[in-house]
């Protein structure tokens, strides 16, 4: 059978980092049909058709499916489930928004957050906050999943699949898009940048998350923030990881002022290099550390970011 | 307008997860339990409507073994007017589906019939992020999902709400399902007079029976696994050393 994967674009923007780690995951499941929702998405069907990988890719162009409206999109991919074994999203906040009223419009189990497809019918999630794995399988007919990309390899580009124009008319009058608050950064995407460099509520105030931001600027870096530094302003809710914010895994991880509470660990513990500075040394977060520096920050993060 | 809120009774979110030697599950027998802190923020909201003359009553749900009863006093004594316990389980390690949560909570609305269904974004023992948006599918309901904004106005709700590029607000048409993130608001403690009142407030014993809804997993779970654990690292003892080894021993500068 085949498989729907849902893409996650915004403002016309393909998500190509998340689309192709979450073709990666479903790959071995069939062949792979790309749908791409939302006016003025040709663009993002265009780049979708060119994963390899991808049989073909859905272009559904009504404008009502622009912002991902959970009601209209989730009505949309049930008009197109019935020829598909799984339909799966990479675990975006829009697929996290539609894919579970899918399931429920088809009556059938959500799968959230999949971290490793083992056949058809079984897959592993984290639950608990990443304190423990399950390995469930679906009795359903359709198997409607999300996927956390963080361990998966990006498909590559150069294939070049048909993309289908569908007319299919979006249901309306439940829900309108009023605005998108986002800031603009040249910074690379947290979820796929190389090096993530994060701060908490050690850093003190939004004025000292220049500290943070020098250092992710000196090293091409993503910068992160812990759910305490959100809250008290320093940073937007959009760079917070952990178990409700973002899940990262990059090739480097620098917590800064964070003490490593459970939560956070779940966004970033599957990061292959961490370093941790924090003047506690009894704070958790060195526990995970590859490297931790005991330091007062607004000493050591200066220095480093001088020194590189 | 009558408000749902459903609430769920999970593991403290301050105690430390120990999956069972066996596989078969994590350890929740004699482990401290609590409301699920997005409900939480969901009781709070809702309260705040009924004080700000937006809501007339608030009814809390939870689904689950009998011992959620002690949720839902804490939902009474935070200040929710009644509320309606499903006792599908005997046991506390027999965790409820979104799904079949959602079809219980569809027949509670269809015989409540309130405006809004308010709950958490998602649970932290499951972690599924599922239940609201299947109870708007199922009703036909507007949703909003994962709330730090809310403003209900009449036919309609104009909810910001936190997703991955920063926030969104959108409309929705009333009755609507929103569910909560962690910024909407504080929750208030109960106090001990209300504890008290709590315990004589209505709350009302069911099954899913009652409803005639099938509550057999979908998912069966096979393992439940501790996740791999990172070897212990190093203490660097300055930046020189530390910046040392990320070049020449991680090769990662
Ligand atoms: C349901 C739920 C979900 C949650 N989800 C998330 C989530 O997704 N992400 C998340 O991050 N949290 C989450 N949390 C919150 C989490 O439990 C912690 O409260 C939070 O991560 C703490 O953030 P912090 O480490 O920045 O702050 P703190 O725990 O206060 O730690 C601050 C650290 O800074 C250090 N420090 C202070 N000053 C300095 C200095 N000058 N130099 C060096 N170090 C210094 C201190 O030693 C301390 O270790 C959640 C909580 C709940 C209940």
């Amino acid at each position: 059978m085949a498989v729907l994967l849902i893409a996650d674009v915004t403002n016309g923007q393909l998500s190509t980092d998340a689309v192709a780690k979450a073709l990666t995951a479903v790959a071995g499941l069939g062949e792979v049909h790309v749908l791409v929702a939302g006016q003025g998405g040709d663009a993002a069907a265009a780049e979708a058709a060119t994963l390899t990988g991808v049989a073909k890719v859905l272009f559904a162009g009504d404008h009502g499916f622009c912002h991902t409206l959970a009601e209209p999109v989730a009505d949309l991919v049930v008009s197109l489930a019935g020829g598909y074994s799984h339909i799966a999203a990479p675990s975006t906040s829009d697929a996290k928004n539609v894919l579970p009223r899918v399931a429920a419009l088809l009556d059938v189990m959500v799968i959230s957050d999949v971290t490793a497809v083992i056949d058809a019918e079984t897959f592993e999630r984290p639950i608990y906050a990443g304190n423990a794995i399950q390995t469930v399988k679906s009795g359903d007919r359709v198997k409607v999943m999300t996927i956390r990309t963080a361990g998966f390899d990006a498909a590559a580009a150069g294939g070049s699949a048909p993309v289908e124009a569908l007319d299919t008319a979006a249901s309306g009058g439940l829900s309108t898009w009023v605005e998108d608050k986002s800031a603009k950064s040249d910074r690379p995407e947290l979820t796929s940048a190389g090096i993530v460099v994060s701060g908490g509520r050690g850093v003190g105030s939004e004025a000292d998350f220049e500290l943070i931001k020098k250092l992710a600027d000196k090293l091409g870096a993503a910068v992160g923030a812990s759910r305490a530094a959100v809250d008290s302003g320093f940073a937007p809710n959009d760079w917070q990881v952990g178990q409700t914010g973002k899940v990262v895994a990059p090739e480097l991880y620098i917590a800064i002022g964070i003490s490593g509470a459970i939560q956070h660990l779940a966004g970033m513990k599957d990061s292959k290099v961490i370093v941790a500075i924090n003047k506690d040394e009894e704070a958790p977060i060195f526990q995970v550390a590859d490297y931790g520096l005991v330091a007062d920050l607004f000493d050591a993060v200066p220095k480093l970011t001088d020194a590189l | 307008m009558k408000v749902l809120v459903p609430v769920k009774r999970v593991i403290d979110y301050n105690v430390k997860v120990r999956v069972k030697a066996d596989g078969s599950g994590v350890d929740l027998a004699n482990v401290k339990m609590s409301m699920n802190p997005f409900d939480e923020i969901a009781v709070e909201q809702a309260i705040r409507l009924k004080e700000a003359g937006k809501a007339e009553e608030i009814v809390a749900v939870s689904i689950g073994v009998k011992q959620n009863q002690e949720t839902l006093r804490t939902a009474l004594a935070m200040g929710a007017d009644r509320a309606i316990l499903i006792v599908a389980a005997e046991d506390v390690h027999n965790d409820i589906e979104p799904l079949a949560v959602a079809k219980l909570l569809k027949a509670v609305v269809d015989e409540e019939q309130p405006g809004l269904v308010l709950c958490g974004k998602q649970a932290i023992d499951n972690d599924m992020n599922a239940t609201g948006q299947m109870l708007g599918a199922l009703l036909g309901w507007s949703q909003a999902t994962f709330a730090s904004e809310v403003d209900i106005d009449g036919d309609s709700a104009v909810v910001t709400r936190e997703v991955d590029g920063g926030l969104q607000t959108i409309k929705v048409t009333m009755p609507t399902v929103i569910t909560v993130d962690l910024r909407l608001n504080e929750p208030r403690y109960a106090s001990l007079p209300n504890i008290m009142k709590a315990k004589k407030k209505q709350l009302d014993e069911k099954t899913p029976a009652d409803y005639g809804v099938d509550v057999t997993p979908r998912l069966t779970v096979q393992e439940t696994a501790e996740p791999a654990t990172r070897a212990a690292g190093v203490k660097v003892a300055d930046v020189a050393e530390l910046i040392a080894k990320l070049k020449d021993e991680a090769g990662v500068l």
